[in-house]
């Protein structure tokens, strides 16, 4: 359990990261944010880079800021700043809820922001919030910088869009819609571990009906999963009983290939995420009809 | 120090660990457990899983709990790391402590370091934590011997001692 030898560097500017990946092989090369997922690998010799480049020390990465469209957060941002962020909970408490619910305090004050979202584990709560909540990942390289929609980012396990050369700088988030409904549930052993499955849903009711929902979940298939027939079949419709029941059956015969491993079948994951999808909805809905009213 | 360009060999390393200043030469591959236990001989901070699961390697950096496997040495330099030899003060032991003995939150002994620090940064940021923060804190960390009835008093037991002593 003791990691290979490696060449270490820990840069404290974007330009100083960009360069050395420029001058090594990198593919022989990994970035550390947290360490909370890459350490266990270099323990476990699962990852053997020749170069660690530590971005621990790029200050430039490590902000929560609000702009005109909503709040931009760098990747180097660890959880704990997130879940102290006064701003992520009156802006988006749906943020501040998955947050809470990863791992445990010491996980959440090394992991980051970025570290998950470029871990792209298919049991991770934001990937599916990320997606949920319409975000957008910047990424840069020497060969200039590009922003990429959640809905494009997360491509099979642990795997990403972003090249080996690419570093994630942050992830810019939306606001929520004015009156919008929101919601976050996941099933795990335990408070912190890796959820089973969880689900998210925002959406809005106007005149009754349901407007731009948005429903995603995690710990089902290879990557967290959006619902777009099953936002498609709830748009227009009141957020009844019956129709969440239809929409959240739709959504877990929508899995192509759900996961299966010693935590839970196939089949209990699929039912899994039908349940926990039509909860979130309710509870969305519950949220969207209060803040029409104004209680 | 930590560089701008990759080294290898060793990187030098200056910290302070429980209030002692300390100047190393250290492989970049060394974890910060391995660091206060073989470097410092600092083996209070004891090794479980080496994967981040267990808890039992918690120390304090710059006051925030982190699990020491999950951690490299070289990511201390400049900071301030705190074990559970820093917690009794002039040889008086520290409340934590007299409450795990009191209520009996240990059995083997292994694992009890790691509770002691999680729990010694939650008393830090919220000196009068509810059952449900002293529970999250405690369900992050892995006991087999006690069941975790026995250390939930004891937290409760050093949070109620805490708060006397600052009244
Ligand atoms: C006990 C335990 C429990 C956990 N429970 C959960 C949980 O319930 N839910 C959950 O989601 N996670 C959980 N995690 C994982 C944790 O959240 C990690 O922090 C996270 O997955 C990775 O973030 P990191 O900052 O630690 O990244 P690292 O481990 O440093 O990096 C992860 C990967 O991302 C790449 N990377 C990191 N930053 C960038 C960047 N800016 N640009 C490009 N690539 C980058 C790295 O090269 C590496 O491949 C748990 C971890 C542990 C040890």
């Amino acid at each position: 359990m003791k990691p290979a030898p490696f060449e270490y560097v820990a840069p404290s500017t974007i330009s100083g990261v960009l360069e050395i990946l420029g001058q090594n092989d990198p593919d022989e090369v990994k970035l550390m944010a947290g360490g909370q997922s890459l350490m266990p690998l270099l323990n476990m010799r699962l990852s053997r880079p020749a170069l660690v480049i530590d971005l621990g020390k790029v200050a430039d990465l490590d902000f929560i800021r609000e702009t005109d469209e909503g709040v931009v957060i760098g990747a180097m941002t660890s959880k704990r700043a997130v879940e102290d962020s006064e701003l992520i909970l009156r802006e988006h408490p749906l943020l501040w809820e998955s947050t809470v619910a990863i791992g445990h305090p010491p996980i959440r004050n090394r992991g980051t922001v970025g570290g998950s979202m470029a871990q792209a584990d298919p049991a991770s709560e934001y990937p599916a919030v990320a997606l949920v909540l319409g975000a957008e990942l910047v990424a840069v390289s020497a060969r200039g910088e590009r922003t990429i929609p959640a809905d494009d980012f997360f491509v099979t396990f642990l795997t990403t869009c972003l090249e080996p050369d690419e570093v994630l700088t942050e992830i810019r988030i939306p606001r929520l819609a004015p009156r919008s409904g929101w919601a976050f549930q996941e099933v795990a052993r335990r408070h912190g571990d890796f959820a089973i499955v969880g689900a998210t849903a925002t959406l809005r009711l106007e005149a009754g009906v349901v407007v731009d929902p948005r429903i995603a979940v995690f710990g089902v298939a290879d990557r967290a999963l959006r619902f777009s027939a099953a936002e498609s079949l709830l748009t227009g419709q009141a957020a009844s009983d019956e129709m969440i029941d239809e929409v959240a059956s739709q959504a877990a015969a929508a899995v192509e290939d759900p996961l299966e491993d010693a935590h839970a079948s196939a089949d209990y994951r699929r039912h899994l995420a039908g349940v926990l999808v039509g909860r979130v909805l309710r509870e969305a809905a519950v949220r969207a009809a209060e803040a029409s009213t104004g209680a | 120090m930590a560089s701008e360009s990759p080294q290898q060999g060793g990187i030098r390393l200056k910290v302070r660990v429980n209030g002692e200043h300390h100047e190393s030469v250290v492989d970049p591959r060394m974890n910060l457990a391995d660091y206060l236990r073989e470097e410092l001989r600092l083996t209070a901070t004891h090794v479980g899983c080496e994967h981040g699961v267990c808890g039992i390697c918690n120390v304090l950096v710059d006051g925030q709990a982190v699990r020491s496997c999950l951690m490299l040495a070289v990511q201390v330099d400049g900071k301030e790391v705190r074990t559970v030899e820093g917690l009794a003060e002039g040889g008086k032991l520290h409340p934590i402590q007299e409450a795990f003995i009191e209520e009996h939150g240990l059995q083997c002994g292994f694992c009890t370091g790691g509770f002691m620090m999680a729990l010694c940064e939650l008393f830090d940021r919220n000196p009068s934590p509810s059952e449900a923060e002293i529970k999250e804190v405690v369900g992050g960390q892995i006991c087999r011997c006690t069941g975790y009835n026995a250390i939930l008093r004891s937290a409760q037991n050093a949070a109620a001692k805490m708060s006397a002593s600052r009244s």
